[in-house]
């Protein structure tokens, strides 16, 4: 009889599957950003199953919320030609299975040996009570004993926006833009003359 | 009974499913990057599910700091990627040989 657990695990890992082969096979890079999408929410449903509840969040409001939107706005922004991406698929399908099988074989085939990974190696961790704050311990850690790179993530934050800004400026030709400096250095004398003359009568007639 | 060999395997699973799709979409660079995203999130899915079985959340601060580095790269990735196509009008691999010597 399955547990609650592993029926959750074993449907959301099987949407992740499934939902990761499609994001390498669709022809519109649109419908595999959705499908990357689906890879992550699945992928959040996994690690809440393993008590990593602040992860989980941050998975789907990073991941999901900020770089998946940027790769749709990316991707419907350039007008792309689909066809001449494709080209090659069919031809290196073949490769890449092979390459794919051997590779998850290995892989397998070290984990499920010998129980390196198992129960008796890996003994199951007792659930943490309901008072236990996931968000709370790795804040404790990461204020304390992890302060150094944390500044030094904020830093590489701040690098990425530099670099993407001024990667993307562009100066364009032939139109017309406001120059707040222009407009802050102007001066009374440039725009306005004073002029003497006689008052003038008005003219009946 | 969820053994950590499940999640590994899982894991493992999609790794190699990102590997195939560097392989068979050589040509489009966006799909190079997501395939790129997924074999950060299964990565992260192994120093997750290593945290919790070796009850130590020193795992949990390293995918932390992956998320961010990631989040910089794709952020940075795709601008290169805009003044690509700005300048080339195509985000074809096989086209982008100007550094051929």
């Amino acid at each position: 009889m399955a547990s609650i657990q592993e029926l959750i695990f074993y449907a959301f890992a099987a949407v992740m599957v499934m939902a990761a082969a499609m994001v390498i096979s669709v022809r519109n890079p649109v419908y595999a950003a959705l499908y990357l999408v689906l890879t992550f929410f699945s992928a959040a449903a996994v690690w809440m199953l393993m008590e990593a509840e602040f992860l989980a969040i941050i998975l789907i409001v990073v991941y999901v919320g900020a770089v998946i939107v940027l790769f749709l706005f990316v991707v419907m922004m350039l007008d792309i030609n689909l066809v001449p991406l494709k080209e090659g698929f069919i031809r290196h399908l073949p490769a890449a299975i092979a390459v794919a099988v051997v590779m998850a074989a290995e892989l397998l085939l070290l984990i499920w040996s010998k129980g390196r990974f198992g129960s008796d190696a890996f003994p199951i961790p007792q659930p943490h009570g309901a008072d236990y704050s996931n968000t709370r311990a790795l804040g404790d850690l990461l204020y304390s004993h992890y302060l150094l790179p944390f500044e030094a993530a904020g830093v590489i934050l701040l690098v990425a926006i530099i670099a993407a800004v001024a990667l993307t400026l562009r100066k364009r030709t032939g139109i017309k833009t406001q120059d707040p400096s222009l407009q802050v250095r102007a001066r009374r004398d440039e725009s306005v003359r004073l002029v003497k003359m006689k008052s003038e009568k008005p003219q009946r007639g | 009974m969820l053994t950590l060999a499940h999640f590994l395997t899982l894991s493992a699973i999609l790794f190699s499913l990102s590997v195939a799709g560097i392989f068979i979409n050589r040509k489009n660079v966006i799909i190079l990057l997501m395939c790129i995203e997924l074999m950060l999130l299964s990565v992260n899915m192994n120093f997750v599910a290593f945290s919790r079985f070796l009850g130590n959340l020193d795992g949990q601060i390293f995918v932390f700091f992956i998320l961010t580095v990631a989040a910089a790269e794709a952020a940075i990735g795709l601008a290169i990627l805009v003044v690509l196509f700005r300048n080339r009008s195509t985000i074809n691999v096989a086209e982008l040989d100007d550094l051929k010597g």
